[in-house]
């Protein structure tokens, strides 16, 4: 790569012709007779080269290999003759035109020797990566973060380690190069603030947003589920903080719905809650990532789990929609069917639910009431919240039987309910479970809060295993599920 | 070739320079390390700073590297990070 080294940039005058080239355009070596005629007509021509500062000889070229002229210009193909009157473009011909070339340099017999027409090459500016360099060289401002100059024998991975950056995995450096790239993946300003991150309540912008989503290995365009994620986690009902400093081991979830899952790859299928996708890894790691670093939520420091769990790294997949018997997650939450949202959880890990037999949907929804039944103890009821992950071979179960999404849950609230006097303290030889006041005023306690129960269509196509994904403390004391719309 | 510049991801209430790792609260009932990297009269540096903390009621566990040269070996360091607190360096003579 061609190293971009600050110098002054040269100026072109107010007016006459400007010709952009370079060596490695055949199109451009096609045009040195010409532009030589022009110089020899006193045409007043000023040439500038790209590549080896001595092309074309004979027309004293102005040496631009750091693109400064190319870049002001805003050239994309060379050659390119530009018309200047009074420092404005009046005229632009990309390639070799004759009529064109003739009309700007006013000599009627330019070219005689040459085709009519050749279509040019891509500048040097629109090279790979290049796009990036140039705007970091040449408009100021263009990044606000502060530089972190590494020491020439540093290997930025291991700096990235040194200076607690990281979530234990190695992350992408941040370099200015692909931070910039990464904010090409939003139209939004990279100085907007996009939440208040706990828990040290840091303004994070979306230029930090950014400089998270590169070391969790994100592309761009996962960019906008990454700022609304943001977005969602820092909110008061969400409360990050809450599930960040807690003891219990929880960690923020979340489900895409809407057309950028498949826009941008992620997968709702098989393995969906697993490794191996690059889209729902990087999401989540990301969003991680900004808790860690921007809002400074840190394992030891407030981050006070007991014991965590692996979906601390990254938790995220997506919905699978397309053959889902019901509405998607987000317009059950408000969303307009076809826009694209996230849906937050304070998650606790996922745990399989196996019915291989039931084939009416009365016994299955049995089964998943009977496994919701663990979530934080068999004894412990009426404040939790559940995401219920349907694998496609359980849905069709519920499907085939003509059950909606709100029948399943009813079902499942329903077997799910339990005697209230075995849930109480010390009852079964156990002394964990529900404080006397819950347990006298009522005959059976669901475990959920009312409307606690989630549903979410997801997995590969074999299967009758579901899964459950318990949570924390719900209600306003603890965190509340989240959906927001992505941005695009 | 120029240092490679990173971009800061934190909130940027710190300094950018590496911290130092978090100080020991106190030296009571920790166990220190002494590491002698092989330069003359090293030993007799650490024999005294070994009989004054021995004596403020501190375990002292003594090192020695191969040579001053080269950086401790990786078992070197691994000895030492699972059986101190914190670790003293005589570093010249």
């Amino acid at each position: 790569m061609t190293s971009i080294e600050a110098s002054p940039r040269p100026e072109l005058p107010p007016d006459g012709l400007v010709a952009v080239v370079k060596e490695d355009c055949p199109t451009c070596r096609l045009v040195v007779p010409a532009l030589r005629r022009m110089r020899e007509a006193g045409v007043p021509l000023t040439v500038v080269t790209q590549d080896r500062p001595e092309f074309p000889e004979g027309v004293g070229p102005v040496d631009d290999r750091e693109l400064a002229i190319s870049w002001r210009l805003g050239v994309e193909a060379v050659p390119t003759l530009y018309r200047f009157e009074h420092g404005v473009v009046r005229s632009r011909s990309v390639g070799w035109n004759r009529t064109e070339w003739r009309d700007a340099s006013g000599i009627g017999d330019l070219g005689a020797d040459l085709p009519e027409a050749r279509p040019g090459c891509g500048s040097r500016t629109t090279e790979p990566g290049m796009e990036e360099r140039l705007r970091l060289r040449f408009q100021p401002g263009a990044l606000r973060s502060r530089r972190i100059e590494l020491g020439a024998a540093e290997d930025a991975v291991e700096a990235c380690y040194s200076r607690g950056w990281t979530d234990g995995l190695p992350v992408v450096p941040p370099t200015p190069e692909r931070v910039l790239r990464m904010l090409g993946g939003t139209r939004r300003d990279k100085d907007e603030v996009v939440a208040i991150v706990p828990p040290d309540l840091v303004e994070c912008t979306v230029e930090k947003v950014a400089i998270n989503a590169v070391m969790a290995g994100c592309l761009p365009e996962y960019l906008p589920v990454v700022l609304a994620a943001v977005a969602a986690a820092c909110t008061e009902s969400f409360n990050i903080h809450g599930l960040l400093a807690t003891t219990m081991s929880v960690g923020p979830m979340i489900v895409v719905n809407g057309p950028i899952r498949r826009r941008i790859g992620m997968n709702s299928g098989i393995n969906a809650m697993g490794q191996g996708n690059r889209a729902n890894a990087a999401i989540g790691r990301a969003l991680q990532l900004v808790v860690r670093n921007v809002g400074g939520g840190r394992p030891g420091g407030v981050d006070r789990a007991t014991l965590g769990q692996p979906g601390k790294y990254t938790f995220c997949f997506a919905e699978n929609e397309e053959d889902s018997p019901w509405e998607p997650l987000s317009v059950e939450r408000g969303i307009a069917q076809g826009v694209s949202a996230v849906t937050l959880f304070g998650a606790d890990g996922p745990h399989v639910v196996v019915d291989q037999l039931s084939r009416e949907p009365h016994s299955l929804a049995r089964s998943m009431a009977g496994a919701i039944q663990g979530v934080m103890h068999p004894k412990l009821a009426l404040f939790f919240d559940v995401f219920l992950i349907v694998s496609p071979e359980h849905a069709r179960v519920f499907a085939d039987a003509g059950w909606t999404k709100k029948q399943v849950r009813e079902a499942i609230v329903e077997y799910g309910k339990r005697p209230a006097g075995e849930l109480q303290r010390g009852a079964g030889d156990c002394a964990e479970g529900l404080p006397a006041q819950f347990v006298e005023s009522a005959k059976v306690l669901p475990k959920l809060r009312s409307d606690g129960l989630f549903i979410v269509h997801a997995g590969g196509k074999a299967g009758l295993f579901s899964a459950i994904i318990g949570g924390w403390g719900a209600g306003s004391g603890g965190s509340m599920p989240i959906t927001r719309e992505v941005e695009t | 070739m120029s240092a490679e510049v990173l971009l800061d991801p934190t909130g940027e209430r710190d300094p950018s320079q590496r911290q130092n790792a978090a100080r020991l609260p106190g030296i009571a009932r920790t166990t220190i390390g002494l590491l002698d990297i092989s330069k003359a009269r090293g030993d007799v540096f650490l024999d005294r700073l070994e009989a004054k903390l021995v004596a403020s009621g501190v375990e002292v566990a003594r090192f020695k590297k191969p040579t001053f040269t080269k950086p401790a070996p990786l078992d070197l360091r691994q000895q030492i990070a699972e059986r101190c607190d914190a670790v003293i360096e005589a570093l010249a003579d």
